[in-house]
Parts: C-alpha cells; sequence; structure tokens
C-alpha cells in the first residue's frame, strides 16, 4: 500500500524519512479502523447477547444505543488507574501494551483485498503465528506483577492453556501451507480461486473446526475463558486492572477475535473471494460486490459465531480443556497432515493441479 | 544512512542494552524479560539479514514457548536475593579470570579479522520473491535429513522420558480416574430414574393457641 506516495515523499525528503512517514501511515490506516470495529464489535456482543437472551441490551446511548462504545471507552479513560500497594510498577503498566501490541502488529502481514496489505511478505503465516505467541506475555506478566493470588492463578492458567492450543492452531496452519504450497497470505487467498468447491474449507473441514476452536482458547472467548473465571478467581490475570489499563486488556482480546476472524476467512473460505465464482447467473448479479465486501462478510458470520457460543456454552473445566488440546485436537491436526499429504500424492480433488 | 541501516542499529542497540540488563538486574523475573526482548531484537537482526525463517522461528519457539515455561519456574521461586548475592567478593577475583578467559578465546575466534567482509566476501543478496524458507526445507529434508531425523527422534526420546520420570499413577482406592468414553456414552436411563411415590398431603396448620384465651 501507499508506494506512490512513498515515491512522492522521497522526491523531496531523506530516503528513510519518506520510509517512516509511509511506515507511520500505513500504520493508522490499519489500526485505526481495527480499533473502530473493536469498539463497534462490543457493542454487537452486547446486542446479540441481549437478543438471545431475550433482553434489550444497550439502548440508552444514541440511537439504538450505537454509542455505547464512545461511552464505555470514555468512561474508561476517565477513570482513575489504580495500583495496587505491593504491585511491581513497571511491569503493572507494561503488561496491558505487551497484550495488545502483538495484537496489533500481526495485522501488518494480512491481505484486505488482492495487493492491499502492507507487508507482503513470504512468511506471513508464520509472521502471524510467531507474533501472535507473544501475546501470552501480556497475560502472565499481568498476572505476576499485580501481586495477588488470583490474578497469578489466572495468568497460570492462561498462559498454559495459549501454550498448549498454540500447538494445534501451528499445525493447523502447516496443513494449509502444504495444500497451497505457500505460506504468503494473498498466494493462499489466490490459490483457492474457482467457486466455492475450491476453497480449502472442504478438504481442511476438521482442520478449520480446530482452527477455530484454537482460536477460542487463544483469545480466551467462552468455553475457554477459565483465564476470567469469574465464579472461582473473580476476573483472573486482570482482577486489579481498573480503568484504561483494563481497557487495554480489552482492546487486545477483541482485536486478537478480528484476527482469527480474519485468518480463519483467508485460509479456510476464500479471503476476498466471492463465493459465487463459476456460478453463471448468481456470479454477474454480485460482481459490484468489492473484495474487501466479501472479506468483511465472511470475518462478520465468523465474528458472529465467536458471540454466539458465548450465549450458549458453559465454560470447560480446566483439566477437560486440556484434555481437548492435547488428547483430541493435537492427535486429529497431526493425522490431518498425513490425510493432506497423501491427497497431495494422489492429487486428489480441485485443491491440488 | 539508510533505513535498513538504521533498524539494524536500532535493533543491534537494544539486543546489547537487552542483553546487559539481563545480566546485571537483581529481579530474576525482569532478568527473564529482557532476556525475551533480547531474543526479539535479535530475531529481527535475522530477518534483516533474510533468514526470515530462522528469526521467526526464534520467536516462535524461544519467546513464544521455551521462554515462558521458563518464567513459570522463575516466578513461583522464592528467591531471597541476598543469600544469593553472598560470597560476591570472595568469587570476584576467579570470577573476573574466568570472564578475561573466555572474552580472550571469543576474541581469537570470531575477532574482527575474521568477519570483516575481505574475510567472508559481500553477501548475496537475493531478490524479493527469495524464499529462505524453501532454501533450508531443501537443505534440511535432502542433504541433511539423517540428522534431522535423528535429531526429531532425540527429542521424542526426551519427551517420552520426562514423562515417565514424571508420570505417577495412584490406586483408584487414592484418587478417582474420569473415564471420558464412559461419560460421553452414557444415557439417561443410567443417570435418572423415576420413582413412583404417593403423595403425602401435609395436614393445614391449626389455629394457634392464642385465640382459644
Amino acid at each position: 500500500m501507499f508506494d506512490a506516495l512513498q515515491a512522492f515523499l522521497s522526491t523531496f525528503l531523506f530516503d528513510w524519512l519518506a520510509i517512516l512517514i509511509t511506515l507511520i501511515l500505513q500504520t493508522v490506516a490499519v489500526v485505526l479502523p481495527i480499533m473502530l470495529v473493536v469498539a463497534w464489535l462490543t457493542y454487537a456482543e452486547r446486542k446479540v447477547i441481549g437478543f438471545m437472551q431475550v433482553r434489550m441490551g444497550p439502548n440508552r446511548v444514541g440511537p439504538l444505543g450505537l454509542l455505547q462504545p464512545i461511552a464505555d471507552a470514555l468512561k474508561l479513560m476517565t477513570k482513575e488507574v489504580i495500583f495496587p500497594d505491593q504491585s511491581n510498577k513497571y511491569l503493572f503498566i507494561i503488561a496491558p501494551i505487551l497484550a495488545l501490541a502483538p495484537a496489533v502488529a500481526a495485522w501488518a502481514v494480512i491481505p484486505f483485498a488482492d495487493g492491499m496489505v502492507v507487508a507482503d511478505i513470504n512468511a506471513g503465516l508464520l509472521y502471524v503465528l510467531a507474533v501472535t505467541s507473544i501475546i501470552v506475555y501480556g497475560t502472565i506478566v499481568a498476572g505476576w506483577a499485580s501481586n495477588s493470588k488470583y490474578a497469578f492463578l489466572g495468568a497460570l492458567r492462561g498462559s498454559a492453556q495459549k501454550i498448549s492450543y498454540e500447538i494445534a492452531m501451528g499445525f493447523a496452519l502447516v496443513t494449509v501451507l502444504m495444500i497451497a504450497g505457500s505460506m504468503n497470505l494473498t498466494d493462499i487467498v489466490n490459490a483457492q480461486q474457482g467457486g466455492m468447491l475450491n476453497w480449502y474449507l472442504l478438504p481442511l473441514l476438521p482442520m478449520f473446526f480446530v482452527y477455530f476452536v484454537s482460536g477460542l482458547a487463544e483469545t480466551n472467548r467462552t468455553p475457554f475463558d477459565v483465564i476470567e473465571g469469574e465464579a472461582e478467581i473473580v476476573a483472573g490475570f486482570h482482577v486489579d486492572y481498573s480503568g484504561m489499563t483494563f481497557g487495554v486488556f480489552m482492546l487486545a482480546e477483541y482485536a486478537m477475535m478480528i484476527l482469527i476472524s480474519f485468518m480463519t476467512a483467508i485460509m479456510f473460505l476464500g479471503g476476498w473471494l466471492s463465493p459465487f465464482e463459476g456460478i453463471p447467473l448468481l456470479e454477474s448479479m454480485f460482481a459490484w460486490v468489492p473484495q474487501l465486501g466479501w472479506l468483511a462478510f465472511k470475518v462478520s458470520l465468523l465474528l458472529f459465531v465467536f458471540l454466539w457460543l458465548r450465549a450458549t456454552f458453559p465454560r470447560y473445566r480446566y483439566d477437560q480443556l486440556m484434555r481437548l488440546g492435547w488428547k483430541v485436537l493435537i492427535p486429529l491436526t497431526i493425522l490431518w497432515v498425513f490425510v493432506v499429504g497423501a491427497m497431495k500424492y494422489f492429487s486428489f480433488g480441485p485443491w491440488f493441479n | 544512512m539508510t533505513f535498513e541501516l538504521f533498524i539494524f542499529y536500532l535493533l543491534a542497540a537494544i539486543a546489547s542494552i537487552s542483553g546487559v540488563m539481563m545480566i546485571t538486574i537483581k529481579d530474576p523475573v525482569k532478568a527473564a524479560l529482557w532476556l525475551v526482548l533480547a531474543f526479539i531484537a535479535t530475531a529481527g537482526v535475522w530477518i534483516t539479514a533474510q533468514a526470515e525463517f530462522l528469526g521467526l522461528v526464534l520467536i516462535l519457539v524461544y519467546v513464544g514457548a521455551v521462554m515462558v515455561l521458563f518464567l513459570f519456574v522463575v516466578m513461583m521461586l522464592d528467591i531471597n536475593l541476598a543469600i544469593l548475592k553472598e560470597g560476591f567478593t570472595q568469587y570476584l577475583p576467579i570470577g573476573t579470570m574466568v570472564v578475561l578467559a573466555i572474552s580472550a578465546m571469543m576474541y581469537l575466534v570470531l575477532g574482527p579479522e575474521r568477519f570483516g567482509l575481505e574475510a567472508t566476501g559481500a553477501p548475496v543478496v537475493h531478490s524479493a520473491d527469495y524464499s529462505n524458507t524453501k532454501a533450508i526445507g531443501i537443505q534440511l529434508y535432502t542433504f541433511h535429513v539423517y540428522a534431522f531425523i535423528l535429531a526429531a527422534v532425540l527429542l521424542l526420546i526426551g519427551i517420552v522420558a520426562a514423562i515417565a520420570l514424571t508420570l505417577r499413577r495412584r490406586p483408584t482406592t487414592e484418587v478417582r480416574y474420569q473415564n471420558i468414553d464412559k461419560q460421553v456414552k452414557t444415557q439417561a436411563s443410567e443417570r435418572l430414574k423415576m420413582i413412583k411415590m404417593t403423595p403425602v398431603i401435609e395436614e393445614p396448620i391449626k389455629p394457634k393457641e392464642e385465640e382459644e384465651k
């Protein structure tokens, strides 16, 4: 993105300054919309869960309660940040940043449409996996710096859960890159061209579920939110956080939710490709939809599933959660690596050619 | 100064500073976090040297998994720093000697005369679509495949050994284990029993004695 701008700036500025300015502009162009989506995702969450529980949800601030996220943000920003007496001040402040920074940094390689990507790097898939694996430090440092037993228990549970599910997630990504033959996210989407049957949803159907379930666990969403577990450990790792420091943790969680939805859409649901490709009438009828529109539609569906699951499922017990990760999802992914290998060997279906 | 050079010096400075901080800082948890920062900065340097696979794997494996487990251990230790620092002056001379010896040896092996451009030659500049991952994969899975598989087997033996050392099955008289398959396959008829009972109708409460008075 913004190559023209960089070329224009470098005509009268230092080279490095031109690159720096373009980088900052790119960052703003990606991060700002994500933060706005995060804000209204919290609204959507409360509305959706409200309707599922036959309630109204927020409806006081603005029309239909649409300005509720802004009110929430203002409230969080004006509240006092309380430091527990025995806490470790520096780490207490750094922890929310450690949680948010990787959740934002991972967006650098996410393509929003063909060619609309900040950094079109070869190892995009690996980059996302590596950067999201740092998020666990936000949790663990927050739990330790608070100097509270509840926070520490939450942090231990949460980080053990995250690194366990990361393995299943990584193996699910391995099958995707086996089938696509590339770790570049743009190439992965382009390899799925030619209608819904060519999406990786069908050959990698179990991996789609594994990835999404691991994503739920990575973002600490219900039914895997033992990290917060308000019935047992009050609110887990962020029990001592208040005001905007708490808000930053929430930002990180929702930004990760959107990231997981984007990754799922890109890897399994054909990214920005139209689902009606190759179908005579429907294809021309929906030709006006921009690429970003299709991607946004798929991401919204997946985000709705996140909210839906939260309204539906009770929380897993911790030992059952670990059992699901280690004894069900990881063996399944390893098995599927061999299945995809066999499919590739026999050039099975429209996915290998 | 080109932008890449600027990034390199930035990352190199972060790596060096965090390395020094990691050694000098007292709090072991903070030391571990400085080490994490050193890893991340080093990964950045590797990526600028076109070794993106190694850089990302460094973050993924060491930062994302190994250091987290390390932090677990360090956080749960109750270290008395005063005892840890005891005998510092006593061991200072021998410590200095060891440091000097190691530095001298490292200088002999890694000195500047072995790593200048005239010693190694200018690095090969690859085009943007060059995949470092693919290059490593081809090397690993063709020329070094036996060593690679042996290393994998070694790690597997490590896992098995670690589990065998720590696994202890206590008798069912002490702890009760879950049988997940049995739980999943259970039917309502096994858990719920309908019992016919004759209803017991309570007699209405008699009016209190106060009225009699």
